[in-house]
C-alpha cells in the first residue's frame, strides 16, 4: 500500500515487518519517531514485541545484546552523541556475533552541538565490527529494515547491521513508499534461529568471553573474513529474494548511474545521491561525461566493485558529510585504498560538505563535476581535500553559487 | 524447603576457575548458584569474576552464562530476560541474575540498575563487595570504605587512605522502592544464601548486597575471608538487613528489617588493625568510625526493628 511517510517512519513500518521480539528504545534527534511509531504499534498489538524503556544508549545496546543472546530478534536505534555514547557497545555486539539490527540517524557531532545531518556519526565507527549501510530515500529505509535482518541473522554472517538514515533529509522528509503487507514479509524474512549462539538449557553456554593472545587473534579473524566473505554473498541473496518477493531490485553494495564511460565521477553515501542523480542527468544532456558512484554498503568495503567503477575516470571526487581532523574524509580514505590495491591510477579529490545540516546546492553538485573536469585537462588546481561553502574551487566554478 | 549450607546441592555450578585463593566473591557466586540452580543465567560485567570464569576455552560456568559491558550488567539482564520471556523459553526455575563488583554496581553500573529497578525488570542483581576495583589491582571505589589504603588513595603522612565514606548502596537501591532488596556477608553464608532463595521467589527487581572480603586487596590471610567477613558484621560496620517494597511487604513505603542486632559490638579497633589496608589509622580515626558507625545504628535501631 502507498503511503506517505517520512523516513523514521517508514523505517519503522519496516521494523514492525520485520517481527523483532525486544526492542530497546531512547529518544534522540533526529532518531526519536522511529522508537515513538514503535510504541505505538507495540501498544495497538499490531508488533507484539517486548518495548524496553532503557535509560540510555549505552543500555539500549547492551540491553540488545541480552536479548539477543536468548535468541530473540532485537532492534534499536540511535543518532550522533547516542551512538558515540553506545560506542564500547557496538564491539561487545559484533565481537558476540549477535545478529542485531539498529538504525542509526546520522547526525554531526558535537561540539559545537548540533542536531543536523552529517555523517561523522557513523564513520567515526566504521571500525567497531558493524555491516554499515546508507538509505538514499525512504522506500530503501523501510527495504533495508528487512533485508538487513537477512543480512545479520544468515548462519555464515552473524554480524549486528547499522542501517543509516540522513538526519532530517530522510529521518524528517515526507515521501511516498510501497509498504508490503505483512504476508509479504514474511514470506521474504523466517524467524531468526540463534541456534549456536544463544542461551540452551538443555546444554547450558558461556556466551561472550574473554580470550588471550593464544586465541584472541582467531575471533578476530573469523569476524573479519565472514564479514569480508560471507556478507556480500548474503547481501547479493537477500536482494534478490527480495525483488523475487516486493518486485523492488537492488543494486547490491553500489550503485553506478553513468560510470562506465564517464570522465568524472562523483562517489557519494546516503541521501545526497538524489541530488547528483540530477545533476549528472543534466551534464550529460550537455555533454559533459559525468556519472555518480553511490555506496550503499560501506562495511564490508565493496573494494573492488569501487576500484573497477572508478578505474577509467579521468578524475574522481568524493562527496561526504564528514571529516577526520587532520586527515581527510573517512570514504576518501577508503576509497584511495580500493584504488591503490586496484593498481588504478586516477586522481582523486575530496569534497567535504554538509557538515552540520549545511545544505549542498545543485549548483555545487555541479560546480564539483567541472571543477573535476578542469582538473583532469590540467586548467585547475584542485587540492586533494576541501571544503564547500569555504576554500572549495568548486564554490567558484558553481554558477549562482550556493 | 529452606536451603542452608548442609542440605544445598553438591553439584557445582562454578568452578575451576582462577580466582585467588581466599576469594570472598567466587565463594559469594558459588553458594548463590547452588541455590538459584542450574537453569539460572547468569551475567557477569568486567571484574574479578568474569576475568577468572570466562577464559576461552577453560569456561567455568555450569549454567549460561554471558559476560557484559562494565557499565551494563543490569541491562543485559533486562535484555536476557525480556528474550526469555518474548520467546516464551524461560523455564519456571529460572533467574536471571547478574554478579558484578563495588566498582561495577556503586560507580559505573549504578545507571543502568537504576533503570532496570525503575522498569521492575525481573532479574535479581548480586553486588559481591570487595570495597575497591580488585580485578586492576585494587583501587578505590566509592565502595571503599573511610581510611583504607589502595593504590589510588595511598596511606601517606598527608592523607592516611581512602577520604570518602562508602556509599550506602543498600538504601539507595531501597529508595526505588524495589520489591526485594537486603544485605549480606560471605561470614554469615546461612543468612546470605537464605537471601538468595527468598530473592529467588520474588517477582521484580531484586537486589542484594554481599560483603566478600580480598585477602588480596585487604591485606589479611587467605585463611581469614570468612573470619573477617564475620567480623564486619560483628563490629556494626556492617549490618545484615532487608527491605521489602510496598508490594511484597504490605505496608505504604516498604519496610526495613534489621536481620541482626549485635547486644555488644566486636572491636573495631582490632577488626581494623587485623588487615593491613588500615595500618595508617590513627587512634582519633579509630573513634571517629566508631561514632560513625553507632549514629548509623541509632537510626537503624530505632527505625528497621520490629
Amino acid at each position: 500500500m502507498k503511503r506517505f511517510l517520512s523516513g523514521d517512519e517508514a523505517l519503522a513500518e519496516g521494523v514492525r515487518l520485520a517481527r523483532p521480539q525486544v526492542i530497546s528504545a531512547y529518544p534522540i534527534t533526529p532518531q526519536t519517531v522511529v522508537v515513538e511509531r514503535l510504541s505505538e504499534m507495540v501498544e495497538d498489538g499490531s508488533l507484539a514485541a517486548e518495548y524496553v524503556h532503557v535509560e540510555s544508549e549505552h543500555s539500549a545496546l547492551s540491553c540488545a545484546i541480552g536479548a539477543s543472546a536468548t535468541g530473540a530478534r532485537t532492534f534499536t536505534a540511535t543518532s550522533s552523541q547516542g551512538l558515540l555514547y553506545m560506542a564500547e557497545c557496538l564491539t561487545y555486539a559484533s565481537g558476540g556475533r549477535f545478529p542485531i539490527v539498529m538504525m542509526n540517524a546520522n547526525r554531526a557531532t558535537a561540539l559545537p552541538w548540533n542536531i543536523y545531518g552529517d555523517q561523522r556519526d557513523s564513520l567515526s565507527l566504521l571500525d567497531h565490527g558493524w555491516i554499515q549501510v546508507y538509505a538514499e530515500n525512504n522506500q530503501e529505509a523501510l527495504d533495508l529494515a528487512l533485508m538487513a535482518y537477512a543480512v545479520a541473522e544468515d548462519p555464515a554472517v552473524r554480524t549486528p547491521v547499522m542501517v543509516n538514515l540522513d538526519g532530517f533529509a530522510l529521518t524528517h522528509t515526507y515521501e511516498t513508499v510501497d509498504v508490503p503487507t505483512p504476508e509479504q514479509a514474511d514470506a521474504f524474512l523466517p524467524p531468526y534461529d540463534g541456534a549456536g549462539n544463544s542461551f540452551d538449557f538443555e546444554n547450558p553456554v558461556s556466551i561472550g568471553f574473554s580470550a588471550g593472545p593464544d586465541y584472541d587473534r582467531y575471533f578476530k579473524y573469523w569476524e573479519h573474513r565472514d564479514m569480508l566473505e560471507a556478507a556480500p554473498r548474503a547481501i547479493k541473496e537477500a536482494e534478490a529474494r527480495f525483488a523475487e518477493v516486493f518486485g523492488r531490485r537492488y543494486s547490491g553494495m553500489i550503485e553506478c548511474v553513468a560510470c562506465d564511460d564517464a570522465d568524472v565521477v562523483l562517489v557519494t553515501l546516503g541521501s545526497v545521491a538524489g541530488l547528483v542523480r540530477g545533476v549528472v542527468e543534466r551534464l550529460r544532456a550537455q555533454g559533459v561525461r559525468a556519472g555518480m558512484l553511490r555506496i550503499r554498503y560501506l562495511r564490508p568495503m565493496p573494494s573492488v566493485l569501487v576500484a573497477t567503477a572508478l578505474a577509467g575516470a579521468k578524475a574522481v571526487g568524493v562527496l561526504e558529510k564528514d571529516v577526520s581532523f587532520g586527515a581527510e574524509g573517512t570514504v576518501y580514505t577508503n576509497v584511495n585504498s580500493a584504488l591503490q590495491q586496484a593498481g588504478a591510477r586516477v586522481p582523486t579529490y575530496n569534497f567535504i560538505g554538509g557538515l552540520g545540516g549545511d545544505d549542498i546546492s545543485e549548483a555545487q553538485v555541479e560546480g564539483m563535476f567541472r571543477a573535476l573536469a578542469q582538473a583532469a585537462d590540467g586548467t585547475l588546481d584542485l587540492p586533494h581535500v576541501s571544503f564547500l561553502g569555504i576554500d572549495s574551487p568548486a564554490d567558484a566554478v558553481s554558477e549562482g553559487g550556493r | 524447603m529452606v536451603v542452608n549450607v548442609k542440605n544445598m546441592i553438591d553439584d557445582e555450578l562454578f568452578f575451576g576457575h582462577k580466582a585467588c585463593a581466599g576469594c570472598g566473591g567466587s565463594l559469594a557466586l558459588r553458594a548463590a548458584l547452588k541455590v538459584l540452580g542450574p537453569n539460572a543465567v547468569a551475567a557477569l560485567p568486567a571484574g574479578c569474576m568474569s576475568a577468572v570464569g570466562f577464559n576461552f576455552p577453560q569456561l567455568a560456568f555450569a549454567n549460561n552464562a554471558m559476560i557484559t559491558p562494565f557499565a551494563a550488567t543490569a541491562s543485559v539482564l533486562t535484555g536476557i530476560e525480556a528474550g526469555l520471556r518474548a520467546q516464551g523459553k524461560k523455564p519456571d526455575d529460572c533467574t536471571v541474575v547478574g554478579f558484578a563488583g563495588d566498582g561495577g554496581t556503586a560507580d559505573i553500573g549504578l545507571q543502568a540498575l537504576s533503570g532496570a529497578i525503575d522498569r521492575n525488570d525481573d532479574v535479581l542483581y548480586i553486588c559481591y563487595d570487595n570495597e575497591a576495583y580488585m580485578n586492576t589491582g585494587i583501587q578505590k571505589s566509592s565502595l571503599t570504605p573511610f581510611g583504607a589504603k589502595t593504590t589510588t588513595t595511598p596511606a601517606g603522612s598527608n592523607v592516611h587512605g581512602c577520604l570518602t565514606q562508602k556509599k550506602n548502596l543498600f538504601e539507595i537501591v531501597a529508595a526505588h522502592g524495589i520489591p526485594y532488596a537486603a544485605t549480606a556477608s560471605v561470614g554469615y553464608l546461612n543468612d546470605f544464601i537464605r537471601k538468595v532463595e527468598r530473592a529467588r521467589d520474588v517477582h521484580g527487581t531484586r537486589y542484594i548486597h554481599v560483603i566478600a572480603p580480598c585477602p588480596t586487596g585487604w591485606g589479611c590471610g587467605v585463611d581469614e575471608t570468612v573470619d573477617i567477613a564475620k567480623d564486619i558484621v560483628d563490629t556494626g560496620l556492617w549490618y545484615l538487613a532487608e527491605y521489602e517494597g510496598e508490594r511484597v511487604s504490605g505496608q505504604p513505603g516498604g519496610r526495613f528489617r534489621l536481620n541482626r542486632d549485635p547486644k555488644q559490638f566486636a572491636s573495631v579497633p582490632a577488626y581494623l588493625r587485623r588487615q593491613g589496608r588500615f595500618r595508617a589509622f590513627s587512634d582519633d580515626e579509630v573513634a571517629a568510625v566508631e561514632q560513625g558507625r553507632d549514629a548509623k545504628w541509632e537510626v537503624m535501631r530505632r527505625e528497621w526493628r520490629g
